[in-house]
C-alpha cells in the first residue's frame, strides 16, 4: 500500500518535470528563429505575413500558444522539421534506435567491468593492481569524451586497423527496430563508440563501487558475517555487494540518463547516425522543431529512467520505502 | 585442560609511525560451561581482546605475541579455513548493538540458515526448521513470521534475541558476548541478559561476558578479569574479587557500585579518567589516579603476580589488600 502511494507520488513528480521541460522547449520555439521565414521565404509582403501570423495563432498570448503546443505535443505532434520536411518526432524516432544501441553498448561495458573491478579494488585496496586501476580511473574521468574517442580511433583504426572508425555497419531490421547487435559487422562498429561513451562513466562507477564497498566492509554486520564463519564468497558477494549496489543503482540510473547527453559528442566523432548527430545538424540549420523534439525526447528518457530506477530501488531495498512504518 | 586459554596476549595497532599497544600481556582461561567476566572502562581493550580470539581484529590491528589455545589447538597456527570452521560454529559472538549487527538487506531467516549451512551439511528445509526452533527458544513470538522479516521490522530487543538465536544455532562451546545489553532500552536489559544466561546454562555453553558493569558480572560469572588501559589489573574468582580486591582500581570499581553506597549519599567515583592508549603514563598506567602510588609506581610497570588465588598487577597489592 505504501509502495503504491510512493509510486503515485513519484509519477506525479515525473509529470511535473516533463511539464517544465516542455515549457523550456516551447520557449525555445518562441525565441529561436521566425517560423514564417522558414515557411514562406523572404519574398512575401508584410500584409500577407501578418495575416499568416494571425492564422497560425502566433499573435496569441503566451499561455494560449503554450496550451496549443502542449495539446499537440500530447498527440505526439511537435511540428515538422524544416529541413527534412516531415514530422520532427519521426526524424528523431528514426535515429533513436542508433543512439539507444550506443547507450546500451556503453551500459553493458560499464556493468560488466565496473562491478568486478570495483569489488576487486575494495577487497584488495593495497595491491598494486588496485593502485594502478585507481590512477587510471582518475585519468579516464578527466579526459574529455571526444579526446578519448579520437585517441581510440587513432590507435585501433588508424594504427592497428582493427576497428572501423565510423558508421553503424550492417544492421538487421527486427520488427521495425534496426539493430547492429545481431551482425558481426554491426557489433564490430559498436565497440569503439561504446567504449568512448563509457570512458567517463566506467571509471566513475569503479570508484563509486570501490568506495561504497570499502565502507560496507567496515560495518558491524559484515564483521558479524565473518564471526558467523561464512565463506568469503558469501560475505563479499552477498552481504557486502548487495549493500554496495543498492545506492549505486540510484546513481547509476541518473548517470545513464546523463550518458545520452554525451552521445552528441560520440556520435559526431564516429559519425554515428543517431539522435545526437541529427541534433547538432539541426542546430546548425536552426531547425527549431527538430531541436525541440530532441530536447523533449531526451528529457523524457531522462525522467523515465530516473523514475523507473527509483521505483525499482525502493522495491528491492526493504528499508527505503517503509519509512514511517513502526517495527 | 581449559577449553579456551589465552596466554600472554599482545595486540597492537601500527598507525603510521606510532604503534598503539591495545592489549599488553593478557592471560585467562575458560573451562567448559564456565562464565568469565571481562570488565573495564571504555577503551580498556575488551572488544579488541574478544575479536583477537576469533582473529577478527580490525585492520591494521594484529596479534603481536601470545597464544590463543582452543580445544588444544593454537589458533595462530591453524589455516584460514580451519579458523572459519571455528567461528560461528564452536565459538560464537554476540555484538553490542543489535541495530547494526544484522544485515539490513537480508531476512532474519537468510541470516540464520546461512550460518547453519556454513558449518553443517544440511538441507534448506532442515536448516529452516532448526532456525525457527531457535527463534522460539529465545522467546520470539510468531517465529515463522519473524523468520521472513527484515531486521528493520524488528525492535532492538527482538533483534538481539535473533542475534542470540544465531549465536546458539550451531551449539557452540563458547559464546563471546561483547556488552550484549548496553545498546538496549534499560527496561529490557535485564530480560535479555537473563535469557542469554539461561540459554548458556541450559546448553552448557561457556560464556565470556564483556561489560563495563561490575555489578552484572559479579552476579553471573565465576571468574573476573579487570582490564585497565590494555593491561590486566586483577583477575580471580568472582566472589573473592568482589569481597577481597587486591588492586586499587578494582577496589575503586567496587566502592563505586551503587549497593556499596549509603542511600542518598553521593556515589563514589575514582578520581580522574583512564588514559588513552597513545598517552599512557610511564610506570603503572593507573598511578595518576591511585592513592597508593609512590616513586616505584611512577617508574616501573607492575607485572601481574599471583597473590592468593588472584593475579594482581600492583607493586603494593599486599598493602592495598590489608588497607
Ligand atoms: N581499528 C582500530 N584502529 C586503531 N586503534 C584501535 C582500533 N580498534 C581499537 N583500537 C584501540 O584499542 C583500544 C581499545 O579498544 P576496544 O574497542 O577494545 O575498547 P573497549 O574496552 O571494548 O571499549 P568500549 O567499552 O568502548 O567498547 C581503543 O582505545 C583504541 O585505542
Ligand atoms: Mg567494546
Amino acid at each position: 500500500m505504501e509502495y503504491l502511494q510512493f509510486a503515485v507520488k513519484r509519477l506525479v513528480q515525473a509529470t511535473i518535470v516533463m511539464f517544465v521541460i516542455s515549457l523550456i522547449g516551447f520557449s525555445i520555439q518562441d525565441k529561436l528563429g521566425d517560423p514564417l521565414r522558414e515557411l514562406v521565404g523572404q519574398s512575401v509582403s508584410e500584409e500577407v505575413r501578418d495575416e499568416l501570423r494571425e492564422q497560425m495563432g502566433l499573435n496569441d498570448s503566451f499561455p494560449v500558444q503554450y496550451a496549443r503546443f502542449i495539446t499537440k505535443a500530447v498527440r505526439l505532434d511537435l511540428g515538422n522539421s524544416y529541413f527534412f520536411k516531415k514530422p520532427a518526432l519521426e526524424v528523431i524516432a528514426d535515429k533513436f534506435q542508433a543512439t539507444m544501441e550506443l547507450v546500451i553498448g556503453a551500459t553493458l561495458i560499464i556493468v560488466v567491468f565496473s562491478v568486478p573491478v570495483g569489488v576487486f579494488c575494495a577487497i584488495n585496496p593495497k595491491s598494486w593492481i588496485s593502485r594502478v586501476i585507481m590512477t587510471l580511473s582518475i585519468v579516464g574521468i578527466s579526459v574529455p569524451v571526444f579526446l578519448t574517442a579520437i585517441f581510440l580511433i587513432y590507435i585501433f583504426s588508424v594504427e592497428l586497423g582493427w576497428m572501423p572508425s565510423f558508421g553503424r555497419g550492417d544492421t538487421i531490421s527486427l520488427g521495425g527496430w534496426s539493430t547492429g547487435f545481431l551482425t558481426w559487422d554491426g557489433l564490430h562498429h559498436l565497440v569503439l563508440p561504446s567504449l568512448s561513451l563509457a570512458s567517463i562513466m566506467l571509471p566513475l562507477f569503479i570508484r563509486l563501487i570501490r568506495a561504497e564497498m570499502m565502507e560496507v566492509l567496515e560495518t558491524d554486520y559484515i564483521r558479524f558475517a565473518w564471526a558467523k564463519g561464512l565463506v568469503r564468497r558469501r560475505v563479499w558477494f552477498l552481504h557486502a555487494l548487495k549493500n554496495t549496489l543498492l545506492p549505486v543503482i540510484t546513481v547509476g540510473g541518473v548517470q545513464i540518463g546523463t550518458m545520452i547527453a554525451y552521445t552528441i559528442l560520440t556520435e559526431t566523432v564516429f559519425q554515428w547516425p543517431g539522435m545526437g548527430f541529427v541534433f547538432l545538424e539541426a542546430i546548425n540549420r536552426v531547425d527549431t522543431p527538430l531541436i525541440i523534439a530532441y530536447i523533449i525526447v531526451v528529457g523524457l528518457i531522462f525522467v523515465v529512467t530516473n523514475t523507473v530506477v527509483d521505483l525499482i530501488y525502493s522495491l528491492v531495498n526493504p528499508t527505503v520505502r517503509l519509512v514511517g512504518q513502526k517495527p | 585442560m581449559a577449553l579456551l586459554e589465552v596466554r600472554n596476549l599482545h595486540v597492537e595497532f601500527p598507525l603510521g609511525r606510532k604503534t598503539l599497544q591495545a592489549i599488553h600481556g593478557l592471560s585467562f582461561a575458560l573451562d567448559k560451561g564456565e562464565r568469565l567476566g571481562i570488565v573495564g572502562e571504555s577503551g580498556a581493550g575488551k572488544s579488541v581482546a574478544a575479536f583477537s580470539i576469533l582473529k577478527l581484529i580490525a585492520k591494521p590491528g594484529r596479534i603481536a605475541a601470545g597464544e590463543v589455545i582452543f580445544d588444544g589447538r593454537d589458533l595462530a597456527k591453524i589455516s584460514d579455513e580451519e579458523m572459519r570452521q571455528i567461528r560461528g560454529n564452536r565459538i560464537s559472538m554476540i555484538f553490542q548493538d543489535p541495530m547494526m549487527t544484522l544485515n539490513p538487506v537480508l531476512t532474519v531467516g537468510t541470516q540464520m540458515v546461512e550460518c547453519l549451512k556454513a558449518h553443517r551439511d544440511i538441507s534448506d528445509a532442515e536448516a529452516k526448521r532448526l532456525a525457527i526452533a531457535k527463534l522460539r527458544e529465545v522467546k520470539i513470538p510468531s517465529a515463522e513470521e519473524r523468520f521472513e522479516n527484515y531486521p528493520h521490522q524488528l525492535s532492538g530487543g527482538m533483534r538481539q534475541r535473533v542475534v542470540i538465536a544465531i549465536a546458539l544455532l550451531t551449539d557452540p562451546a563458547v559464546i563471546i558476548a561483547d556488552e550484549p545489553t548496553t545498546a538496549l532500552d534499560v527496561t529490557i536489559q535485564a530480560e535479555i541478559m537473563g535469557l542469554m544466561l539461561d540459554l548458556c546454562r541450559d546448553h552448557a555453553v561457556a560464556l565470556m561476558l564483556i561489560t563495563h558493569d561490575l555489578a552484572v558480572v559479579s552476579q553471573v560469572t565465576q571468574k573476573i578479569c579487570v582490564l585497565y588501559a590494555g593491561r590486566l589489573a586483577e583477575q580471580g574468582p568472582t566472589r573473592s574479587i568482589i569481597t577481597q580486591p587486591k588492586h586499587p582500581y578494582t577496589q575503586g570499581l567496587i566502592k563505586a557500585l551503587p549497593q556499596q553506597n549509603e542511600p542518598g549519599a553521593r556515589l563514589f567515583q575514582i578520581p580522574g579518567t583512564m588514559p588513552t592508549l597513545d598517552d599512557v603514563p610511564a610506570g603503572c598506567a593507573f598511578h595518576p589516579r591511585c592513592a597508593f602510588a609512590d616513586e616505584l609506581c611512577r617508574r616501573e610497570v607492575p607485572e601481574p603476580r599471583p597473590i592468593g588465588d588472584h593475579r594482581v598487577a600492583c607493586h603494593h597489592a599486599e598493602k592495598v589488600a590489608s588497607a
